[in-house]
């Protein structure tokens, strides 16, 4: 167990620069996720941190320890790889106890912790098995072990879950949360799904081409997404993105749909200006005919998804708008009016960035009380 | 209603039989002209060792008389044991035992030392960066054009200025790199995962462990392979070893027998012949042996 601390780290390969600049604090025990869309530089970011790249500028530091020019194996750290990587001609047992093997530990110990680790994650049958006589999700377990067995300071895995079926992604996904929580090992967890991300994560770093947009808890990021590009990822269906424009007072924003929502507090400092404005499908309200302030949403096609159904529908001004809807599956060609409640709005800049409103800072202040 | 329907069915039934008879016929037929020709073929290969393995149960006297035995003769027995402890007295000084065992000599040396070599140089060129890497590649990749033949008498000459010639050193040594083993090696390294290389810096395994842990283990079969291959290569040298042995000592078996073949008319054809017998006898054994290993190998290893 330690904290892991990222300063400035930059990557380049030759004229291609990867990551530009990420600085992260991670405590003691904490699982942190990072998600970003493919080739945004996570799996880069990962290996930086254990040593299997090195950052061309910044500093890596594991438990306080400056560990930027240590090798892999002098960082304590251990790795779950994408496709395992468990070594084909030994027995799981072997592949479990190479690490130990490899540090010198007596051989009693090796064979209890090996044991241990085994029982735990429910491979003590399997114990003389060569991996390919095993399921994915038993090479999964076993690449698992090879990491616990070792226990390090820093578990880092890269897309763990990505080769098994969904759900077996499922299971395999809480299954790791409670053994990350039970052994309270910091680990750092790279993923492209979201729902993992949510899930797993106590808090998510969102990287976008090699920038980290934000990092925060998922629920912040989901309530109070820090710019346009995280406000689209995280979430699904993604958040609806409107034109509008905020009046000279600041107060209202005129949407380009055809319809002025008043806000509870102008955002600090912007006035009279272009905004975007965002709002997630299950915050759309679908309201009666004749409402006042509703907009016409004319439906192109229905999802159906069971408890639900997406509506996706063009509204005046050519826009495209998706509703979530839990008790309303209107035909293809129908007018819906809907109302976008001023409390679910995230405005943002013409720079993609969020514009702070004051409402929200007291809708989080409530929710926090709540909790 | 009925009837149509079931008359058009009948007809479709039988037609279905009808074709499949005509398949079935078809593919009898195929499967007779397949073995016709997999017969000619074994046949053409296997009957030259047939006549060898029966003229070596023969006496001189019929072989010399021109005649093609293609039955066992009563002397097999008395060949055998002849070839084996005189070897043909009227060419060389040597029996066959001690040239089957420099023959045997060089052909493991060869087959464990190109291995050896060109396992370790592959190791490097696949798995380290280092300056002049890809120079290093192309200058083996380059002496695959350079075989022994055509560098025979620059390398003829070192060896004779070392001091090599007529020792097991002399006949081994400049045989002993191989840039098609190297290859090889380098395209099986090329599929092992880079991620199987991280996990194993990870664990903490160094270069050296690496390869004795991994590298090594996986390359089983390969080996094997590989070591069939280059055996029989070793053991069939002809060029180098005619030139490098001057005498008896370190004479190989397959330059005995040249030596055996004197003139026409002195020859002692059934010894000839047994020695022939004797000189293949190595190199199927090898074959018969690592079969079993490298079919093994092929069966258990995989992901
Ligand atoms: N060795 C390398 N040489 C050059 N470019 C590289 C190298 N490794 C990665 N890159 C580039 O760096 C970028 C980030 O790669 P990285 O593997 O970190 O992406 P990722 O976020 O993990 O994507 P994915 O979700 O697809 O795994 C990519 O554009 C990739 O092309
Ligand atoms: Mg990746």
């Amino acid at each position: 167990m330690a904290t892991l601390e990222l300063r400035g780290i930059r990557k380049s390969f030759g004229d291609v620069h990867v990551l530009h600049g990420i600085d992260l604090q991670v405590a003691e025990g904490e699982f942190i996720v990072i998600v970003g869309a493919s080739g945004c530089g996570k799996s880069t970011l990962l290996r930086i941190v254990a040593g299997l790249e090195t950052a061309t500028e910044g500093r890596v530091l594991i438990g306080g320890v400056d560990v930027t020019r240590l090798e892999p194996k002098d960082r304590d750290i251990a790795m779950v790889f994408q496709n395992y990587a468990l070594y084909p001609h030994m027995s799981v047992f072997d592949n479990m106890a190479y690490g130990l093997r490899i540090r010198g530990l007596p051989r009693a110990e090796i064979e209890q912790r090996v044991r241990r680790t085994a029982e735990m994650l429910g491979l003590g049958e399997l114990l003389r098995r060569k991996p390919r006589e095993l399921s994915g999700g038993q090479r999964q377990r076993v690449a698992m072990g090879r990491a616990i067995v070792r226990e390090p300071k820093l578990f880092l895995f890269d897309e763990p879950l990505s080769n098994l079926d969904a759900k077996l992604r499922v299971q395999m996904r809480a299954e790791i949360k409670r053994l990350q929580r039970r052994l309270g090992v910091t680990s750092l967890y790279v993923t492209h799904d979201q729902v993992e991300a949510m899930t797993l994560g106590d808090r998510l770093v969102v990287m976008n081409g090699g920038r980290a947009e934000q990092v925060a808890t998922p629920m912040e990021v989901w309530r109070e997404p820090a710019n346009m590009y995280v406000a689209g990822f995280i979430g699904a269906p993604a958040m609806n993105f409107l034109h509008g424009r905020l009046c000279s007072e600041g107060n209202a924003v005129d949407l380009r749909a055809g319809c002025a929502i008043a806000l509870a507090a102008p955002p600090a400092g912007v006035k009279d200006a272009e905004v975007t404005v965002g709002i997630r499908p299950e915050h759309v309200r679908i309201v009666g005919n004749g409402t006042v302030g509703a907009i016409p949403l004319k439906v192109d096609l229905v999802e159906p998804l069971g408890a639900e159904s997406l509506i996706h529908g063009i509204l005046p001004s050519g826009e495209g708008l998706t509703v979530r809807a839990s008790d309303c599956s209107p035909f293809a060609g129908t007018t819906l009016p809907v109302v976008l409640p001023a409390e679910h709005l995230h405005l943002f800049g013409e720079d993609g960035r969020r514009l702070r409103l004051a409402h929200a800072r007291s809708a989080t202040a409530r929710v926090r009380a709540g909790a | 209603m009925h009837g149509p329907v079931a008359t058009t069915k009948g007809e479709a039934i039988a037609r279905a039989e009808e074709a499949a008879e005509r398949a079935d016929a078809l593919r009898q037929r195929a499967d007779w002209l397949t073995h016709a020709i997999l017969i000619l073929g074994v046949a053409l290969f296997a009957l030259p060792i047939w006549i060898v393995l029966m003229g070596s149960t023969h006496d001189v006297a019929t072989i010399s008389r021109g005649e093609v035995p293609l039955l066992p003769g009563p002397y097999a027995i008395e060949n055998y044991v002849a070839a084996w402890t005189e070897g043909s007295a009227r060419t060389t000084r040597v029996p066959v035992s001690a040239m089957m065992l420099n023959s045997f000599v060089m052909a493991i040396l060869i087959a464990v030392g190109k291995i050896a070599i060109s396992i370790l140089s592959a190791y490097a060129v696949v798995f380290f960066s280092f300056p002049g890497r890809m120079l290093a590649f192309w200058a083996i990749f380059i002496t695959l054009m350079l075989p022994v033949e055509v560098r025979i008498f620059p390398t003829f000459k070192v060896v004779s200025d070392l001091g090599m010639i007529n020792t097991y050193a002399g006949l081994i040594v400049p045989l002993i790199a191989s840039a098609t083993a190297t290859l090889l090696f380098r395209q099986f390294f090329l599929t092992i995962p880079d991620e199987l290389v991280e996990a194993a810096k990870i664990d903490g395994a160094g270069p050296m462990r690496f390869f004795q842990d991994v590298v090594v283990p996986l390359s089983v079969t390969n080996m094997a392979a590989l070591f069939v291959i280059l055996f029989v290569y070793g053991w069939n040298q002809y060029l180098w070893p005619l030139l490098i042995t001057t005498t008896g000592d370190v004479e190989t078996i397959v330059i005995g027998i040249v030596r055996m073949i004197g003139s026409e008319a002195d020859t002692d054809w059934h010894l000839v012949m047994a020695t022939t017998v004797l000189a293949l006898l190595p190199p199927v054994a090898v074959v018969i042996l690592m079969q079993r290993w490298f079919v093994k190998g092929l069966v258990e290893t995989e992901k």
